[in-house]
């Protein structure tokens, strides 16, 4: 009799136990660095949003978000993040994934997150054959897609959009036709093909490689690499550095008073904390960028000021979890389901308006490069701020600035 | 572009030359593997930082500040890491690699893994043959010096400097003549330590504070005192010299090989001790003693 009853009762509470009233979503990213950080705080604001308003809406029941924070320490092992995206998956039993930082990491988090048939939304890596394995073997890579920022090859495309603009005005504060570049590329797998690409290309805008320099990524002293590149007469430093390099060669190129300004990609550029970093001497300093004050989109001013609001500090590209979030809204509202299976060729098919661009993707999945909607902008530390000064039609852009020849 | 190389081997060898010391210093006299030694370095220009942007405090109390509390933590982690393990010189290095990960993990705990930075003690710059010097870079080549001539002075116009090389040389005869072995380790691990926590205040402004900052000087200074011979002061100045000219020469002459600037100075090293396992003042130094 006593079985009876509890059979009935399991029976009947069965139903309620399996329905799902939250959503997990694994934030993945090296937590103790400034990348994980802002993966963290862009998601923390996106569920928020979403609690605050409801939930998610599926078939008439409402879905809370509810964040795992998976610390993948991938900048320093990459083993470490294979681990911790196993254990949200398999301990945590989260629903999706978004996050994932150094290619190398996010190249071998995407092999499990495909064993296991789980979306995951990548913000942060720009490595092309991530978007390549998704062409090549479509059945398995389909629940991968590129967020932020675009695959290499287009990063290559914005900064020659960009130095067109800066050589312009080169030309015509140092009085030539022929600016004379000289390219700074920490030695890394993602500079190699951007390297190679700038000495073919410049010679075709009218601009004159020098030389290229080469310092590790880690390198914290570039005193005889700014040395051979004064000598050179540069007019123009191109950076492609992602590590402390980069501070190094804002913070020395001010303590010579260069008259060469830097422009290209330098992450730490890219953090409030780097003009404090270079001790107050990377006047001029240009990078890309993601965020600024600026109508990229509507939703990207109230997402900025938001942000500092409640973290004391701009966001860094990699707070466009809080776009993946609002992708991963959008798609189960619309297909009325949290299966992975049904949300891809929603996702596939849809122009999402978010916080860092517009985005639409392409049989690769990686964003569909358009400026001023996925490529992301353009700033330039002057005195103090972080200015955007690129692409200059978007509203909210402030003029690039040459140092005093 | 000679004057390039000339100048910057130099004022890069100074900095070097500051680390190597300390380093040196602590195995010729006390026969210690410090490993942990550029690990106290980046505590002090952490301590450093901390001084200045936190309390407010000036260049020369968040200095004095920095190597005295730094200097006073060797010597606990010696009392209580070290000094047990001292007879077995493999347990030193293990001791020691732990000690310098311990710090680095606890940094990052505490301050996370951003970069950070301080101000230049002296601002401005100088032209020497057309190339350009921060005066903060010719601060660490003077700060180098003196305390070069100062552990000169130390180790050889004094009384501790004499029981030290003393027992540097035998170490049961120097304790049979009543000499405190305990005490005169320990002050020599105070010294060392006191050079790399004034390298780490005086080079931070060159550099970026990060808790992995010790990485890269722990492998130029390990190539350092290897090349100019283990224990010896003398070889670790031109040691110093010797790798940073290197390194210059390859930037100025392979732009597109900067990044091997290190392994190029590693090579040298290999090529050296093949020619001379001792490395350069090794035997130099022995006959000294």
């Amino acid at each position: 009799m006593h079985r009876h009853i509890l059979g009935i009762v399991l029976a009947l509470a069965a139903p309620l136990a399996l329905a799902q009233s939250t959503v997990k979503i694994a934030v993945l990213g090296p937590m103790a660095f400034v990348q994980g950080e802002n993966h963290w705080a862009g998601a923390e604001m996106a569920r928020d949003e979403i609690n605050k308003a409801g939930g998610i809406s599926v078939g008439g029941r409402k879905l809370m978000i509810e964040l795992v924070r998976a610390d993948t320490n991938e900048i320093q092992s990459v083993p470490d993040a294979t681990n911790a995206i196993e254990r949200v998956i398999t301990r945590d039993k989260v629903d999706y994934l978004i996050g994932g930082f150094r290619s190398e990491a996010v190249l071998a988090m995407q092999e499990v997150a495909m064993d296991y048939k789980k979306l995951f939304l990548g913000c942060g890596a720009a490595d092309a054959k991530l978007g390549e394995n998704v062409e090549k073997n479509y059945d398995r890579y389909k629940y991968w897609f590129r967020v932020t920022p675009t695959k290499a090859p287009d990063l290559f495309r914005t900064l020659m959009a960009v130095l067109g603009n800066i050589a312009e005005q080169v030309r015509t504060s140092a009085k030539t036709d022929t600016p004379k570049v000289a390219l700074v590329a920490e030695k890394a797998v993602w500079t190699e093909p951007i390297v190679k690409g700038l000495q073919a290309t410049l010679p075709k805008m009218k601009m004159e490689v020098v030389g290229t320099w080469q310092p590790s990524a880690v390198a914290t002293d570039v005193s005889a690499e700014l040395a051979a590149i004064e000598r050179s007469g540069a007019d123009i430093v191109f950076t492609l550095l992602s590590g402390p390099v980069g501070i190094s060669l804002g913070r020395q190129m001010g303590e010579r008073n260069m008259k060469a300004v830097a422009f290209g990609i330098n992450v730490e550029g890219q953090k409030d904390q780097f003009w404090q970093a270079a001790a107050g001497k990377a006047n001029y300093v240009s990078t890309l960028d993601t965020f600024a004050e600026v109508e990229t989109t509507p939703k990207t001013v109230p997402f900025v000021r938001a942000f500092k609001q409640r973290y004391g500090k701009a966001p860094t590209y990699n707070a466009a979890t809080y776009d993946a979030i609002m992708i991963l809204k959008a798609a189960i509202e619309q297909t009325g389901s949290t299966d992975a299976d049904k949300l891809v060729p929603v996702i596939e098919k849809m122009e999402h308006i978010g916080a860092a661009g517009t985005d639409t993707w392409d049989k690769r999945h990686d964003l569909v490069w358009a400026v001023g909607k996925t490529t992301g902008i353009a700033v330039q530390w002057q005195d103090g701020k972080k200015v955007p000064f690129w692409p200059p039609q978007i509203k909210g852009m402030q003029p690039y600035k040459m140092p005093a020849r | 572009m000679l004057q390039d190389i000339l100048v910057t081997g130099l004022v890069n060898g100074g900095v070097y030359a500051l680390l190597a010391i300390g380093f040196s210093l602590i195995f010729g006299v006390a026969r210690i593997v410090n490993i942990a030694h550029t690990a106290f370095y980046m505590l002090a220009a952490y301590c450093f930082y901390t001084m200045l942007t936190r309390t407010g405090a000036g260049f020369t109390v968040a200095a004095i500040v920095s190597v005295l509390a730094v200097t006073a933590l060797s010597l606990l982690c010696y009392r209580l890491v070290i000094e047990p393990v001292r007879e077995h010189e493999s347990a030193v290095l293990i001791a020691t690699i732990a000690l310098g990960l311990i710090f680095q993990e606890l940094m990052l705990a505490a301050y996370g893994g951003n970069y950070l930075g301080v101000p230049s003690t002296i601002e401005g710059m100088v032209r020497v043959g057309g190339v350009s010097i921060p005066n903060q870079r010719l601060l660490i080549l003077v700060v180098a010096a003196v305390m070069l001539a100062a552990t000169w002075f130390f180790l050889y116009r004094t009384r501790i400097g004499l029981a030290i090389r003393a027992t540097a040389n035998d170490l049961e005869v120097a304790n049979l003549m009543g000499m405190n072995v305990h005490r005169l380790a320990m002050i020599t691990v105070a010294f060392s330590v006191g050079l790399a926590a004034i390298a780490g205040v005086v080079a931070t402004p060159v550099t970026s504070i990060h808790p992995f900052m010790w990485l890269d000087p722990l492998v130029t200074m390990l190539a350092i005192v290897v090349l100019g011979g283990l224990g010896s002061l003398k070889g670790s100045i031109i040691g110093a010299l010797i790798i940073a000219y290197v390194e210059a020469i390859t930037v100025f002459t392979l732009p597109e090989g900067a990044h091997l600037k290190g392994a190029v100075a590693l090579g040298i090293m290999v090529a050296v001790l093949l020619a001379r396992p001792e490395g350069l003042f090794g035997v130099a130094f022995e006959e000294e003693r």
